[in-house]
């Protein structure tokens, strides 16, 4: 077992990308998440392991080294909250077209605009629908928890390297300043300069004797070419949809009506869940650790079950909500619930909405 | 066993790290904790509140609508969270600046002069450690031995030296809560 610690979500996630072996982080500092790079700056991870960490002078100049330090095959992160990844967004589109690996951190606040510092999930469209221009998808993955936040950058890396795209740990203002236990694993190392080259072959550190010359980039003005890398990369689409769908059940076995819920949402809705049987109300928990690809088919399985409603909570005017009822396809009823502008609902609240909404009085 | 705390106060106070420490002493206990805060963009003289939750089992919520506890130190947060507290459950409080009492009739209520205590002791920054001690003794959730391993974890090397000074404020706090 690694080491045991009470920390921030935020500091979990930036210990996480020096124990998980990352080799630069490139950020911009903005509330709720100023946490990663303060605590990465603390900790000196340059003595510790190697790691760059820099504080660019923007969230662009950030996430272009990014995309530079990760065509180059280096395990590259940068994180922001909700404006900051705006301003990321023409990045990662890039990164998509150019397919490199990176990970990415939104610690979610209130908008639109500057909005406010406090807790929101009102990203999930920019970030699971593609923030950027072009037909691109990036692995989104929700942490509900401190252990997650440091977890899922090592499922981020993988899934990132595993398929040369972006992946992003779509957080919130809770669960990024919250303090929780959490196991740390022990320190990884980093992947040598020959590790790397031996193992990803679409690199660029360096021609030397007499290989071919790789290119990176997301232009070609050959319209046949794009048209054929557009279908390549529509086919690794399909397949991260078929192999990487995550999530978690709580008390669906005999379910009636169930929540679906992520992240902070996906912890006060298991509160309601708990309020709710105590009540003797048949309801269940569906949590989505994958937002994109989405958990549809465990949705479908529900219904096939014999579920009767869904009620989407989230931290927002309703965004995932679509796809849950894309899952549902007409078949049950399925609604949203949630508070906005940086106002958490309660599981009380939660539990009544369930009641109005879906069951009906 | 869950215990859910909220702990409210003026920021300056020490009320977040209060529930820090509270939570480290739980993990130094084997228990599941979370420290969930609601302090944005809120200074010293703003109001501070964290709602610290330690448990047998994993935590769901870490936001709450309802406490076992109610640390309350200022009337702000007295006002806002008296009606939270589940029927009988404890609300403590430090007389300190309270104007309007606690009415309710199905809780326990009690006080601690904190302000007062650590004055006496002669160091202000040992109020939240008064307030921890009085804390735990109404609601002995954790062994001292713990406490004092979870503040080891919690404050920073420099002040290990000041250990003892905390223990003994929650000495004081363990000895000075009065029933209201």
């Amino acid at each position: 077992m690694g080491e045991l610690k009470l920390m921030k979500g935020n500091e979990a996630l930036a210990e996480a990308a020096i124990r998980y072996g990352a080799d630069a982080y490139f950020g911009y500092p903005i509330t709720p998440q100023s946490e990663v790079i303060e605590y990465l700056s603390e900790q000196n991870p340059y003595e510790r392991t190697g790691m760059v960490v820099l504080q660019a002078e923007s969230e662009l100049a950030a996430i272009n080294m990014v995309y530079g330090a990760g065509a180059s095959g280096k395990r590259v992160m940068t994180s922001s909250s909700s404006p900051g990844v705006c301003l990321k967004q023409e990045g990662l589109a890039y990164i998509a077209g150019a397919e490199i690996p990176c990970v990415f951190a939104d610690v979610v606040r209130g908008g639109p605009g500057l909005g406010t510092i406090q807790p929101s999930q009102a990203d999930y469209f920019q970030n699971t629908k593609g923030g950027g221009n072009g037909d691109y998808r990036n692995i989104v993955l929700a942490p509900a928890s401190v252990q997650e936040m440091c977890d899922f950058v090592a499922l981020g890396f993988e899934l990132a390297f595993k398929y040369r795209m972006a992946a992003c740990i779509l957080s919130d203002g809770a669960i990024g300043q919250m303090m929780e236990k959490v196991v740390l694993p022990d320190q990884k190392p980093r992947m040598t300069d020959e590790e790397i080259k031996a193992k990803y072959p679409w690199a660029i550190n360096g021609r030397k004797n007499g290989t071919q010359h790789r290119i990176i980039t997301s232009l070609d003005l050959d319209s046949a070419k794009m048209e054929e890398h557009n279908i390549h990369l529509q086919k690794k689409y399909k397949e991260v949809e078929e192999k990487e769908v995550r999530y978690e059940m709580i008390d669906c076995d005999d379910a009636e009506y169930v929540f679906v819920a992520y992240g902070s949402s996906a912890r006060i809705a298991q509160k309601s869940v708990q309020l709710g049987r105590a009540a003797g109300m048949k309801v269940g928990l569906l949590r989505p650790i994958t937002l994109w690809p989405y958990p549809t088919k465990a949705i479908d399985a529900l219904i096939k079950k014999g579920v009767k409603g869904f009620l989407s909570v989230e931290l927002s005017c309703g965004q995932m909500i679509e796809d849950v009822r894309l899952a549902c396809n007409g078949r049950v009823k399925a609604e949203h619930f949630g508070r906005v502008g940086g106002i958490i609902h309660t599981p009380e609240e939660v539990l009544e909405a369930m009641k109005k909404q879906i069951i009906g009085e | 066993m869950t215990e859910e705390i909220i702990i409210a106060g003026f920021g300056g106070q020490g009320v977040l790290s209060m529930g820090k420490i509270l939570a480290y002493s739980g993990i130094m206990e084997g228990k599941e904790v979370s420290w969930m805060p609601s302090y944005g963009p809120e200074m010293r003289g703003g109001t501070a509140n964290v709602t610290v939750i330690v448990s047998d089992e994993r935590v769901c919520s870490p936001i709450l609508n309802a406490f076992d506890t109610a640390v309350i130190l200022n009337q702000q947060s007295l006002d806002k969270f008296e009606s939270k507290v589940k029927p009988g459950g404890y609300l403590l409080y430090d007389p300190n600046g309270i104007t309007k009492k606690p009415t309710r009739k199905d809780i326990h209520i009690y006080t601690i002069e904190g302000a007062q205590l650590a004055s006496d002791m002669g160091n202000s920054k040992v109020f939240n450690m008064i307030i921890l001690g009085a804390f735990l003794k109404l609601r002995p959730i954790i062994d001292d031995k713990n406490v004092e391993e979870g503040l080891r974890h919690s404050l920073p090397e420099r002040a290990h030296k000041l250990i003892p000074l905390n223990m003994e404020a929650v000495k004081v706090g363990k000895d000075n809560v009065k029933q209201a």
